[in-house]
């Protein structure tokens, strides 16, 4: 007992001692900026490997920080070189030809070159391919690697989003070696090494010291990605210091409380998750274009983002963004209006209305919106059950893939997806050949200004058809510690790009 | 003054009785008059705090809380009743059938009921909504399911013992059959404890109704209940502390009622609980 206290408090000398000599020693250093980031998100990834799975949480983790793209989409969307620094379009669109990046090398040492673009593209177009965005690849006839640093792509028709569609997670560069163990210990060309994933916990990333691109490389040494679903907890976490960013923060009726924290910065920005109740448009009453529209007009969309997200969130009127190209303000085509939708009610045949079942997955503002939506339509005397469907697996089972619903409600992620009302089977059950001649006119066209006209009537066509009811896009509640710069205000892409993100002294 | 005496006498009796009796008079109240439509949405008032906006405020939608209330307590007490009564009925014939039977039967439907009991109400109801579908009918039945085992046991342990007494040893040797001496003897002696114990498992009925609806597995919206406001509160808690605090007394002061109740009218039926 006492020889024990004895030799703690001799420790304590000596800790004391050493700690004085500490500080005398670095007293004329500054306090050393913070090297580690902690990163929260709601959503824990199944696999770390975006181009075998859809979720966006697996890109939000290793997009851009372990795996690359031959291009890239920067923070305000648009597409920059990476691992090909420079390409060539042949004028009549259908020959890609890339300049390839040299001296790139994997994680695990393998050298990146054309003929590693090439079995990536062909990994990801391939018959058995369970790329999420397989569909992408489909105009490419041919790869070609005609040396190490040129790539060539051969497509069957124009295709005028492929360098966009290039840029996403699910287009990422992958090693032929490491590919087939991405999904657990991802491997990529990026400025951040995958180091640990403890499942139900976080996942660890290092700095990558080898990265090829010196201008780019991360000024974190580490960066470790936690996560948290409750709001309540994630707002905690946030206060206490344990989590320094939460890009996506979940509850913004929380928002008031953390923005008067010194501490935080709180960045609302906007993001592509557009709120969209889909209807099965082969299902009565559903396949009645007056019956869509009339349950469009007895939706007050200032109402539902009020109460859904706390009046965070714009108003659409299709299923575009302001922040996509040719974005055109529809909110006005079925306003709300009460008295309206109860005549064009009575003209479908429903002056009694009639009940319907929405299939609404659990997150908050899917619920909140779904009973926001049930005492509008009540309104108009339609009567809508709420039955919670398990988002994802028991949503997709039912709805997206079965099609078994009458309405449902959830935000899709993926920029610029107007082109799903044109896909077949897809859950809407949409189908208008006048829509889809618009969307193929979109491709043939490599043109921006053509392009952005021709999403202009696609919007309108939408708007007007009312395959869904367009309710509005999500903020970006962006919450971190204030001393944290770097990070994406806005989300053209889901994505948590940490290259740039350090901490100020 | 006589009933002041007899307060003094049987102070929870009383107490159990007039909050009780306070809860079904509010419930039938909400039947045909609310301050306001309790689905009703006044976005633009939402979050207001007692007496800004209504009498207990509003929610996150601009729902007025005191008329959610008022309807959640007729679904709540409605439910636990209908429960209560299925699960009652159901205990006290099976509890009355094994105390006429004896032997094998007994103690087969004793263990039938070890297992019943063994299982949560939460996890049956859960079981249930996976089939049913989630909503009030899986809320009773889940409930009722529960309650069975608890009517079966107390009226078994007490039939048994006046099966014991002379008297319906005396019906019995004259050739009466079980089935009339369980209707003329014994049940007319279990009733007693049937009412006490009805008191204090609606309680609990309500108490286990908010759990479900706090899980999701009540009523669907948007009929108002206790539990799922106390859900919904959750991420308001530090914006509208009332959104909590209000169903959270609602419910901590029924079951307080209904347990006050069932105790004081223990004290009544059956004295030598009070001593013992």
């Amino acid at each position: 007992m006492t020889s024990a206290m004895i030799s703690t408090s001799r420790a304590w000398v000596r800790n004391a001692v050493l700690g004085l000599a500490l500080a005398v020693s670095g007293a004329g250093v500054a306090e050393a900026a913070k090297t580690s980031l902690v990163l929260g998100m709601a959503v824990e990834p199944a696999g770390l490997d975006p181009t075998v799975a859809a979720p966006v949480a697996i890109g939000q983790v290793t997009w851009q920080n372990i795996f690359e793209g031959l291009v890239t989409i920067d923070r305000d969307g648009k597409i920059q070189p990476q691992l090909a620094r420079s390409w060539d379009i042949s004028a009549d669109g259908l020959t890609y030809t890339f300049k390839l990046q040299t001296g790139v090398k994997f994680h695990d040492g393998e050298a990146f070159d054309a003929a590693v673009a090439k079995a990536a593209i062909e990994r990801a177009r391939g018959a058995d391919s369970v790329n999420p965005q397989k569909r992408y690849f489909a105009t490419i006839a041919s790869v070609e690697a005609p040396d190490a640093e040129t790539l060539v792509l051969k497509l069957s028709k124009p295709t005028g989003s492929l360098l966009y569609w290039l840029g996403w997670p699910s287009s990422s560069i992958v090693g032929t070696r490491s590919a087939a163990d991405n999904k657990t210990t991802p491997v990529g060309t990026g400025p951040f090494k995958f180091k640990s994933w403890a499942k139900g916990d976080k996942v660890e990333l290092v700095r990558n010291p080898d990265y090829w691109n010196k201008d780019k490389a991360a000024k974190l040494e580490t960066a470790t990605f936690r996560f948290i679903a409750d709001p309540q907890a994630q707002a905690a976490a946030l206060k206490s210091g344990d989590v320094d960013s939460f890009p996506e923060f979940g509850a913004p009726e929380l928002i008031a409380d953390l923005e008067k924290d010194a501490k935080l910065s709180v960045v609302i920005g906007n993001t592509e998750l557009k709120v969209v109740a889909g209807m099965n448009n082969a299902r009565k009453p559903f396949d009645d274009q007056r019956v869509r529209q009339a349950l469009m007009m007895a939706v007050d969309r200032a109402a539902v983002v009020e109460g859904a997200w706390s009046g965070f969130g714009t108003p659409i009127g299709s299923h575009y963004t302001p922040n996509d190209p040719g974005y055109v303000d529809l909110t006005g085509v079925h306003a709300y209006d009460v008295d309206k939708a109860k005549a064009l009610l009575k003209e479908a045949g429903y002056p009694n209305g009639f009940t319907f079942t929405i299939k609404a997955p659990q997150m908050q503002y899917a619920q909140r919106s779904s009973q926001i939506l049930q005492a509008l339509f009540a309104e108009i005397g339609v009567t809508m059950n709420i039955e919670t469907t398990e988002f994802p697996a028991k949503w997709v089972s039912d709805v997206f893939k079965g099609g078994d619903y009458d309405m449902t409600i959830v935000a899709h992620a993926e920029p610029m997806d107007i082109d799903i009302y044109a896909r077949d089977p897809y859950y809407f059950h949409y189908k208008n050949p006048a829509f889809n001649d618009v969307l193929a006119k979109v491709q043939a066209t490599s043109d921006a200004a053509e392009q952005a006209k021709l999403y202009g009537e696609a919007q309108t066509i939408l708007a007007n058809d009312v395959p869904a009811l367009y309710l509005f896009v999500m903020p970006k509640l962006g919450v971190w510690n204030a001393k944290v710069k770097g990070l994406w205000a806005n989300e053209p892409i889901p994505s948590n790009v940490l290259n740039e993100v350090q901490w100020e002294d | 003054m006589s009933l002041f005496r007899s307060f003094c006498r049987r102070p929870q009796l009383w107490l159990g009785a007039f909050v009780t009796a306070l809860l079904f008079a509010v419930a039938l109240i909400s039947l045909v008059w609310t301050p306001l439509s309790p689905s009703k949405m006044q976005i633009v008032h939402k979050l207001k705090g007692p007496f800004d906006h209504g009498l207990l405020g509003t929610d996150q939608f601009g729902r007025d809380v005191a008329s959610m209330l008022m309807v959640g307590t007729w679904n709540s007490l409605s439910t636990a009743l209908a429960a209560v009564i299925i699960g009652g009925v159901a205990g006290t014939a099976i509890g009355l059938f094994a105390a006429a039977r004896q032997g094998f039967v007994e103690q087969l439907l004793m263990r039938v009921c070890d297992v019943i009991f063994a299982v949560p109400p939460i996890l049956s109801a859960m079981m249930l909504g996976a089939f049913l579908g989630a909503g009030r009918f899986t809320a009773i039945i889940a409930i009722a399911t529960f309650m069975v085992p608890v009517f079966a046991r107390v009226v078994l342990g007490s039939a048994r013992q006046i099966w014991a007494r002379d008297y319906v040893t005396a019906a019995q040797s004259i050739g009466k059959r079980p089935l009339g001496i369980t209707l003329v003897h014994i049940l007319p002696n279990v009733a007693g404890q049937i009412i006490v114990q009805t008191a204090i498992q609606l309680g609990l009925a309500i108490l286990t109704e908010a759990g479900l609806s706090f899980l999701g597995l009540g009523m669907a919206p948007p009929a108002p209940s206790w539990g799922r406001m106390l859900a919904d509160s959750q991420t308001y808690l530090g914006l509208a502390p009332w959104l909590a605090i209000l169903p959270g007394l609602s419910i901590a002061l029924a079951v307080f009622g209904l347990n006050m109740l069932g105790d004081g009218l223990r004290d009544v039926i059956d004295p030598r609980a009070e001593s013992g």
